[in-house]
């Protein structure tokens, strides 16, 4: 540095510091070529599983299975998808259990989100707690804990009170780990809004029940569907915990895991695809309505003009979906 | 607010007439700590019933004798401590197993999807959204069947391996399943999600001009990154290995469907316990010292990432 002090330098010193320069070498494309083959990666098995739904297979007959050997292509799997018949009974068990489970949790969660976002009350901490540990407690102990909750009731049998292992303690298991994370998407929701939006409301002399269902509600429904759905995804999922408590009832994951020994037949990746398909759609649907509804809000500002403290409110109110 | 209120045309005086605010908001107050405790009601109840006492039974089921002539269900409580000693001493290494490979899975995680999670959200533009989207869709499918698609893939006959071997890249007798590594692997894509969203959260949440500012006070970028970007993402760190580790470790589907006879997980053996030997008492204890050690690990992980936080912070503001 002393150096440059002492002999002045022609003009060039004075160029922007070499580290501000536009990095021009090779080394800028390791990043996005090392993401784009991550997604490739992790898209691998569903680009397998939608490709083999295609396959031609030699064999036929009740013992088809899955065979690694490609031949394009056939939709023989997709016109019979509905060949295998306990798998479509698994699966018929597998939607029913997801939305009943989805729906019962999804009115306790909310309640249960609503009051941890809006209250503070004696015990706020401990439900808090209690939500945070049904989430992070490892699948393998709920569903052990579950099975030994059941096997205690069954052998006591209190009041003559039992509830046998099957559809029945499969929904009651998973409404049990759907509540926790309908409640925590509910309640980042609640967090996030304005609660002087709801004061407003009643300042203009909307009744509380007026202002929750006109101001409060529609603003959380958001939250209330991505917890549903979420609910719903988690319970088509599941594969721990059901296998704990279903005795003999099977769910879709719970067939097709009883189907690796001997070679998964093709209509489970007809199966898989058509799951797969469905959730892509909701999903996108989902972000397209929260685009929507946000460039719906924007160009309400440009119409009305209102103030920033407005543009505030209601970005944060619809930060979350996006 | 009034001003509002009396700028509204056609309202009658007494309507605007209202009880004094602070006597009116403790009644409110008051009106919402029951309705508070009412909506908490049916879900809290809910939690208590199918989640507190279950895992109060478990406990319970752990300290019992099970009388194998009445049936493994009967169980009798008995402050009965051999089941953990049988747990413990028995099964130790499995525990060490699973910890050593769902270790391994969650540093892979977070070295795979940290870069990635980097790149979206610091060079995403306008892309971020979808790019994120990306990686979480394939995860649309089922678990099960994500990890039998890559039985299906790495069987020793499979579409990755018959190539490699046609070309002699990989020598003939060359297995992937039934290895550590497989169950590893399969780990490692199946909790990749759980690594990614706090991951990318957390980057995404950084404020860009923190690190025009260490780049205007001359900091390479590299430099840049290790004393701004990396420290500002030690929660996400924390939450990715948290969240992870945690479900990695007591995860039975990957040793099952990818692993061999040498690769058996805790998981595994929880589950053969309960579900096959209906041996529930010395299954219920495995659970219970699964749980307390994750809990033990998590605390002496966050209070070890406490301690290194401050460090490392200290050095980056020397």
């Amino acid at each position: 540095m002393s150096t440059v002090v002492a002999t002045p330098r022609p003009t060039d010193a004075l160029e922007p510091a070499p580290v501000r320069r536009p990095r021009k070498r090779w080394t800028r494309f390791i990043l996005p070529v090392f993401t784009l083959g991550m997604i490739f990666y992790l898209a691998f098995p569903v680009f397998v599983m939608i490709l083999y739904s295609f396959n031609v297979l030699s064999t036929t007959g009740e013992s088809i299975r899955q065979n690694p050997q490609f031949t394009c292509c056939t939709v023989e799997w997709w016109r019979t998808m509905f060949a295998v018949p306990s798998l479509n009974h698994a699966i018929v068990t597998s939607i029913e259990i997801a939305i009943l489970a989805s729906l019962f949790a999804t009115v306790l969660g909310t309640f249960l989100g609503l009051v941890l976002g809006r209250y503070s009350f004696k015990g706020r901490g401990l439900t808090n707690f209690v939500i945070f540990l049904a989430i992070a407690v490892p699948e393998i102990v709920l569903g052990s804990s579950l099975l030994s909750l059941f096997v205690q009731v069954n052998t006591q049998k209190p009041g003559g009170f039992s509830i046998p292992l099957g559809f029945v303690s499969i929904l009651l298991s998973h409404i049990a780990f759907s509540i926790a994370f309908v409640a925590i998407t509910v309640r980042a929701r609640v967090q996030g809004l304005d609660m002087t939006l709801e004061n407003a409301a009643q300042d203009l002399f909307a009744s509380p029940r007026v202002a929750f269902f006109k101001v409060t509600f529609p603003l959380i429904l958001p939250g209330i569907v991505a917890g549903f759905l979420l609910a719903f995804v988690l319970s088509l999922d599941d594969f721990v915990i059901t296998n704990f408590v279903s005795g003999t009832t099977l769910t879709f994951p719970l067939w097709v895991y009883g189907a690796v020994r001997l070679g998964v037949p093709p209509q489970v990746n007809v199966w898989g695809t058509v799951l797969f398909l469905a959730g892509v759609l909701t999903a996108g649907i989902q972000v397209l309505r929260a685009r929507r509804s946000e460039t719906a809000i924007e160009r309400n500002e440009e119409i009305e003009d209102v103030g920033p403290t407005h543009i505030d409110i209601s970005d944060r109110a619809l930060g979350g979906t996006s | 607010m009034s001003q509002a209120t009396a700028d509204v045309p056609g309202l009658a005086p007494d309507d605007i007439d209202r009880p004094p605010a602070r006597q009116g908001e403790r009644a409110l107050a008051r009106r919402r700590r029951g309705a508070a405790y009412g909506m908490l009601g049916p879900g809290g109840i809910y939690l208590i019933l199918f989640f507190v006492v279950p895992l109060i039974i478990i406990v319970q089921t752990s300290l019992s004798s099970s009388d194998l002539f009445a049936g493994g269900g009967r169980l009798q409580f008995d402050w009965n401590w051999s089941n953990y000693h049988t747990a413990i001493t028995g099964y130790w290494e499995y525990y060490l197993r699973s910890i050593m490979y769902a270790g391994i899975a969650t540093v892979l995680c977070i070295g795979l999807a940290y870069p990635m999670a980097y790149w979206i959200a610091f060079y995403g533009g306008r892309w971020k959204a979808t790019l994120f989207m990306l990686i979480l869709v394939p995860f649309f499918v089922s678990f099960v069947i994500r990890t039998v698609q890559w039985n299906f893939i790495l069987g020793t006959n499979g579409l990755l391996l018959t190539p490699l071997k046609s070309w002699h890249i990989l020598p003939q007798d060359f297995v992937v399943l039934k290895t550590p590594g497989a169950v590893i692997a399969g780990i490692t894509y199946n909790f990749m999600p759980f690594a990614a969203l706090p991951l990318y959260v957390a980057l995404e949440r950084i404020d860009r001009g923190l690190v025009e500012a260490a780049k205007d006070l001359y900091s390479s970028p590299s430099v840049a990154f290790r004393k701004v970007v990396l420290p500002l993402s030690y929660p996400g760190i924390f939450a990715a290995v948290i969240l992870t580790f945690v479900p990695a470790t007591g995860d039975y589907v990957n040793a099952q469907v990818l692993g061999g006879t040498g690769t058996t997980m805790i998981g595994q053996i929880i589950q053969t316990f309960f579900l096959v030997r209906h041996n529930y008492a010395v299954a219920a204890a495995m659970s219970v010292v699964l749980m307390l050690g994750m809990l033990v690990l998590a605390i002496l992980y966050a209070r070890a990432l406490g301690t290194e936080d401050s460090t490392l912070a200290a050095g980056a503001g020397g």
